[in-house]
C-alpha cells in the first residue's frame, strides 16, 4: 500500500488551484524523526526538553484534572506518550497510536484502513500513504459513550519536518466519542510540512466529533485530508479551526452513505499576514433523507487570504436530501482577501439546498459604537472577531475555547493603531 | 455640578462630492441637572453635533472647544470620553453579533467606572433596570442590538444610559421609530436615569412628542449648522404650529409636519 501512495504521489500532478504551493519540494522534508528510544508510559519518563513542552501545553495538567479521558501526544514521527482511562479500556475502547495498532489490531486495521482515503485518493492523501507513522487509533465498541473527549496533541520541532501522522477511527453502532486534536510548532526559517490523514468510520446510529484546533507557526504547509464515511442514522460532526500555518488545504469531507445519516462542519480559517488559509467542507449524499450542514467562517487580516472552498453533492435517488451552506467572511482591513468557491452538484429533485455567503468589514460604526461605551479600541476589535467567532467556539470543549480565543486574540495583535 | 460648553464649533464631514462643513459655529452651554431640547429640519446637522460630541470618526472637527468642567474632549478617543462621562444614544445603534448584552454591558461599565461592579450589585441592579424598562431577560443572553426590532434598540440604548451614569447624556433622535406605548417607557427610563444620576440631557429630536415625556428646560432651533433660536419650552408648541419653514433657507423644501 506504501508503494501505490509512493507511485501515486509522484505521478501525480501538483495542485493548480487553492495555496501556492511553488515553495514546496518534497525532497527537502525529513520523513521519519525518532524522537525518543521508546513510547513512555508515564509523562517522567520523556526527556525533560519534550516533556517540558508538553507541560507548557498544559496537556499533562488537563489529564491529571481528568477534562480528558485519554491522552495521545506526537512529536516529529512518533507517538510518544498514550493513555486511556481505565474503565473505558475496560469497556473495550481502542486508544493507541496507529503503528501500535497495526502490530496489536491487524484485524480491525486492515478491515477499515484505507477504505474510506485509497492510497491515489489525492497527492498529499497518497505521500502520507507512503510515508505515515504516528496518528492514533481509535475504536469504539457498539453501545459506548465516551462522555469526555479523546485529546490528541501533534508537535513539529524539527526544521524541515514533515509530519505525516494517520488516524483511523472506528465507532461502532451506537457510540459516541469526541476526539480533540491541537496542533503547534515553534517556528524555524525553513518550511515543514504536516500532511495527515484522517479515516472515520460512523456505524450506523453512531456520533463522532472531531475537533481540530491547528495553531501551526507561519512556515509549516498543512495539507490534510480528512474523511468520514457515515452509516445509516449516524452522525459525524467536524470542528475545525484553522489559526497557524503558512498555508493550509483541508476540506474535512462526509459521505453519507445510507438513509438518515447526517453531519456538519463547522469551520473557522483566520489568515493572517502571509497565510494563506484554505478551507471548506464536503458532503457527499449517497442515500436517501440525508442531511448536512456547513457553517465556515474566515478572519483575514494583514494581507493574508482565506478562501472557503466547498462541495455538497446530492446524487440522483438520494431523496428528501437537505444541505444547508452558510460563509461568513470577515475582512479586518482593506488589503486583505476572502474568496467563496462553492460547488453544488444535486443530481435528484426532491431535495432542499440552501446557500449563503456574506462578506463583512469590521465597521468604522461598530469599532464607534463599542469605543463610545468606553471600550478602549483593541479591546473593542477584538470583541468584534470573538464575537464572529463565537459560533465556532461555542462548540468547543471549554479550554479549547479559550485556547481559540487567545490564538485569534494573538493574530490580532497589532492590527490596530 | 458639571458644565459641557460648545464653543464655537466647526465641524466637516467627508462626501462624495467632496469636504463638506456641517457645523457652522455651534454655541451651548449644558449644567447637571438640565435638559436641553435640539430641534430643527432633517438635514440641519443636529445628528452630526451628536456624534461631533461623541467623536466618531467620520467627522472632523474644524476649530472650537468642547469643554467638560474646563477639559477639552476634543483631542480625546470616543473612549476616553465615554470614561470622561459622555453617552451617546444612537438613532441607529450597532448590531455586534456574537456579542452577549451582559458580556458588552459589564465590559462597557467596567470600562467607564474603572472597577468591575461586584456581581450580586450588578445583577441586580441590571435585572430591575430591564424589568422597569419592560424587556425580557432573554434580552441579556442575546447578541448586542442583533435582530432587535426597533423598539428594542431604544430601549437596549436607554438601559445603557442607566448602567454607565454618565454626566451628560447625548439623545440622538431616541424618539424615532418608537409607538406610544414604546415611546413612554423609553421617556420613563431616561427621566428614572437622571433622577438617580441628575446628568445633563441634550436631546435631538425632530418631533415635539418626546417633550411631552421628557421636559425640557430649554429648547434650541438648529437650523443650518448652528443654533438659530432659544427659548422656554413654549418654543416647542409654537414650532408644532409654524414648522421649521422659517428657519430654512430661501426655496428649500422642509417636512412641515411635526406630528
Amino acid at each position: 500500500m506504501r508503494l501505490r501512495g509512493y507511485k501515486a504521489f509522484i505521478e501525480q500532478p501538483m495542485p493548480k488551484w487553492g495555496v501556492d504551493l511553488s515553495g514546496f519540494h518534497a525532497q527537502d522534508f525529513k520523513y521519519y524523526v525518532k524522537p525518543v528510544g521508546k513510547q513512555a508510559a508515564h509523562w517522567e519518563d520523556l526527556p525533560d526538553d519534550i516533556r517540558n513542552t508538553y507541560d507548557k501545553l498544559g496537556i499533562p495538567e488537563a489529564e491529571k484534572s481528568r477534562l480528558v479521558s485519554g491522552v495521545a501526544a506526537q512529536y516529529e514521527s512518533e507517538v510518544i506518550y498514550n493513555s486511556i482511562q481505565e474503565d473505558l479500556a475496560k469497556q473495550g475502547v481502542i486508544f493507541v497510536d496507529t503503528d501500535t495498532a497495526v502490530r496489536e489490531y491487524p484485524e480491525l486495521v486492515k478491515k477499515y484502513f484505507g477504505t474510506v482515503v485509497p492510497p491515489e485518493d489525492n497527492k498529499f492523501g497518497a505521500l502520507n500513504t507512503a510515508a505515515w507513522s504516528g496518528g492514533s487509533f481509535v475504536y469504539v465498541p457498539k453501545g459506548v459513550h465516551v462522555d469526555i473527549p479523546l485529546q490528541a496533541y501533534f508537535r513539529i520541532n524539527t526544521p524541515n519536518m514533515g509530519q505525516f501522522e494517520r488516524t483511523l477511527i472506528i465507532a461502532d453502532e451506537g457510540s459516541y466519542v469526541h476526539y480533540v486534536e491541537g496542533c503547534t510548532a515553534p517556528i524555524y526559517s525553513t518550511d515543514s510540512l504536516h500532511a495527515a490523514i484522517v479515516e472515520i468510520i460512523v456505524e450506523k446510529n453512531a456520533r463522532v466529533r472531531y475537533t481540530t484546533v491547528q495553531n501551526w507557526s507561519n512556515n509549516v504547509y498543512n495539507l490534510v485530508t480528512q474523511r468520514a464515511y457515515v452509516r445509516e442514522g449516524g452522525t459525524m460532526e467536524w470542528v475545525d479551526g484553522n489559526i497557524g500555518s503558512k498555508a493550509t488545504m483541508k476540506y474535512p469531507a462526509c459521505i453519507l452513505a445510507e438513509p438518515y445519516a447526517s453531519a456538519s462542519t463547522m469551520s473557522l480559517g483566520f489568515a493572517g499576514k502571509g497565510q494563506y488559509q484554505d478551507t471548506g467542507a464536503k458532503m457527499i449524499h449517497l442515500a436517501p433523507h440525508t442531511s448536512s450542514t456547513i457553517v465556515a467562517k474566515s478572519i483575514s487580516r494583514g494581507g493574508g487570504r482565506s478562501a472557503y472552498r466547498g462541495l455538497v453533492k446530492i446524487v440522483d435517488g438520494a431523496e428528501g436530501s437537505s444541505s444547508n451552506v452558510v460563509c461568513d467572511a470577515l475582512l479586518v482591513d482593506d488589503f486583505s482577501r476572502s474568496d467563496t468557491y462553492p460547488h453544488v452538484d444535486v443530481r435528484e429533485d426532491d431535495v432542499s439546498m440552501a446557500h449563503e455567503a456574506t462578506v463583512s468589514k469590521v465597521s468604522e460604526d461598530q469599532l464607534f459604537y463599542l469605543m463610545s461605551r468606553g471600550i478602549e479600541e483593541k479591546e473593542a476589535m477584538a470583541m468584534i472577531v470573538r464575537g464572529f467567532v463565537e459560533p465556532i467556539s461555542r462548540e468547543l470543549p471549554m479550554e479549547y475555547a479559550l485556547e481559540l480565543n487567545r490564538l485569534v486574540e494573538l493574530q490580532m495583535e497589532g492590527s490596530v493603531g | 455640578m458639571s458644565t459641557l460648553e460648545i464653543k464655537d464649533l466647526y465641524a466637516s464631514v467627508e462626501t462624495k462630492e467632496g469636504r463638506k462643513q456641517i457645523l457652522k459655529g455651534v454655541n451651548l452651554t449644558v449644567n447637571s441637572g438640565e435638559t436641553h431640547a435640539i430641534m430643527g429640519p432633517n438635514g440641519s446637522g443636529k445628528s452630526t453635533l451628536a456624534y461631533t460630541l461623541a467623536g466618531h470618526p467620520k467627522y472632523e472637527v474644524d476649530s472650537g472647544q468642547v469643554l467638560l468642567d474646563g477639559v477639552d474632549i476634543l483631542q480625546m478617543t470616543p473612549d476616553e470620553r465615554a470614561k470622561a462621562g459622555i453617552f451617546l444614544a444612537m438613532q441607529y445603534p450597532v448590531e455586534v453579533p456574537g456579542v452577549s448584552m451582559t458580556n458588552f454591558l459589564r465590559t462597557a461599565v467596567t470600562e467607564v467606572s474603572g472597577k468591575a461592579p461586584a456581581i450580586r450589585t450588578w445583577t441586580k441592579e441590571l435585572t430591575t433596570a430591564m424589568k422597569e424598562l419592560k424587556m425580557d431577560p432573554k434580552f441579556a443572553g442575546r447578541s448586542v442590538n442583533e435582530g432587535f426590532s426597533g423598539g428594542e434598540k431604544k430601549r437596549a440604548e436607554v438601559l445603557q444610559l442607566e448602567m454607565l451614569k454618565p454626566k451628560f447624556a447625548i439623545l440622538d433622535e431616541t424618539d424615532s421609530g418608537l409607538d406610544v406605548d414604546a415611546l413612554r417607557v423609553v421617556s420613563e427610563g431616561v427621566n428614572r436615569a437622571k433622577a438617580k444620576n441628575d446628568f445633563g440631557i441634550l436631546m435631538v429630536t425632530h418631533y415635539t412628542r418626546i417633550l411631552k415625556y421628557i421636559k425640557p428646560d430649554v429648547v434650541h432651533v438648529f437650523a443650518q449648522g448652528h443654533f438659530v433660536k432659544s427659548g422656554g419650552p413654549e418654543l416647542a408648541d409654537e414650532l408644532e404650529e409654524t414648522g421649521y419653514d422659517m428657519y430654512l433657507p430661501e426655496g428649500a423644501d422642509s417636512e412641515s409636519a411635526l406630528a
